[in-house]
């Protein structure tokens, strides 16, 4: 039964609910850096992690220090939701970055400058503020965070894939760049909206 | 005529939708009929005017490191108030508009305004600066609304304007809809100018 409902909750956020192009979360880092494949992946594992962690340290935020019930203060501060939300994220970034320079200079030279991007990453926080409004528990708020980022890496790298194609093709000189890259988007979001029909 | 052009600036010239290409989040996603589409900008204009006050008031009191996160810290608290009054009077347009409502945190439009304008100018500019970026989001955001709602439903703010006969084309409120919609609109206007660039020179 537990089980189930985790698969259900990867493969809504892999697919049926991706978050780039059904949930229209992260299209700035979408369009932005799906102009080559290695940056795209730098940028998706980047989003991966930050994401994961994200799910998790905002659920205990919001479980043991703003929600009545639970909280460890007693009172109700669900007001502050996104205010705390947006702040921790901030630190989190800015935390994981300079842990990552200290002891993995390699990969911090691979994810670095997609780090600080990734603070006003609208999914992220969309993430976080999803994971309270489904009222998941403290697992599948960590599932719904991996599978939310490998989603978004997912379409992220098809469209690396497709723009360094594109970079030969005869595309009309008014569609260039940015335009014919959201066209493409429509398609993928059609081809997508095929999962839609999916009950698990 | 200074202050003028601070104002229209936001509109045509640096529109920040389909000039600069921010906040396409939200633009997207709220898109789908234009009562959503004039309550999301509405919230957003609100908050940019806000914050952009309040920031070009306490500029010199933020030391600059950690002038990101003290903007932020500003802009989550009016996305707050409008949150809890949008609860509080219109609660199926909040309803509508779900996360994208705290979501206006991460705009990046208004975090660019703060940053790139109300951080250097005093309240005056900032304020007709954030009237213009405002309002030339909401066109953007209500344009779009308006073609996809015409196309998906046959009606525009809900007044039927094409005859019953008509069959729907229900992808265009699908999100597919809105990346066809915007993308050949960019399009457009990327021709007019290649057009205006070819008759000057």
């Amino acid at each position: 039964m537990e089980f189930s409902k985790l698969f259900a909750i990867i493969i809504g956020s892999i697919f049926i609910n991706n978050f780039v192009i059904v949930r229209f979360l992260g299209l700035c880092p979408y369009i932005g850096v799906s102009k080559k494949l290695d940056s795209a992946l730098g940028m998706g594992m980047a989003v991966i992690f930050v994401m994961t962690m994200a799910s998790t340290i905002t659920w205990l935020i919001y479980n043991f220090l703003l929600h009545p019930d639970t909280s460890i203060f007693g009172i109700d501060l669900t007001f502050l939701r996104t205010i705390t939300f947006i702040l921790s994220i901030a630190v989190l970034v800015q935390f994981v970055e300079m842990v990552i320079q200290k002891t993995a200079p390699a990969l911090y030279k691979a994810l670095g400058i997609y780090l600080p991007l990734i603070t006003t990453n609208c999914a992220v926080l969309g993430v976080s503020i999803l994971n309270i409004n489904e009222q998941y528990n403290f697992l599948e708020s960590i599932i719904n965070g991996i599978s939310a980022g490998i989603g978004f890496t997912l379409v992220l790298l098809l469209m690396a894939g497709i723009r360094q194609r594109l970079e030969f093709a005869n595309v009309p000189k008014s569609l260039k760049g940015m335009p014919i890259a959201f066209i493409i988007a429509g398609c993928m979001a059609l081809a997508f909206l095929g999962f839609s029909g999916l009950k698990i | 005529m200074k202050a003028f052009g601070e104002l229209t600036k936001g509109i045509i010239k640096e529109n920040p939708v389909f000039v600069m290409a921010l906040g396409l989040c939200p633009l997207l996603a709220t898109s789908t009929s234009v009562n959503n589409a004039i309550g999301m900008g509405a919230a957003a204009t609100f908050v940019l005017l806000c914050s952009n006050i309040i920031i070009s008031l306490i500029k010199n009191f933020i030391p600059d490191k950690i002038r990101i996160p003290c903007y932020i810290l500003v802009i989550a608290s009016f996305v707050t108030i409008v949150d809890m009054v949008m609860h509080a009077y219109v609660p199926q347009l909040h309803k509508n508009l779900g996360i994208f409502i705290p979501l206006i945190v991460v705009n990046c439009i208004i975090l660019g305004r703060a940053e790139a304008f109300a951080g250097k100018h005093n309240v005056g500019k900032s304020i007709l600066d954030a009237i213009g970026m405002g309002v030339g989001f909401t066109l953007a955001i209500i344009l779009i609304a308006t073609i996809r709602e015409f196309l998906g439903t046959g009606k525009i703010l809900e007044i039927p304007i094409l005859p019953t006969s008509y069959k729907p084309m229900i992808v265009a409120i699908l999100p597919p809809g809105a990346f066809f919609t915007i993308g050949l609109l960019m399009g457009l206007i990327n021709m007019m100018k290649n057009k205006k660039q070819k008759s000057g020179a």
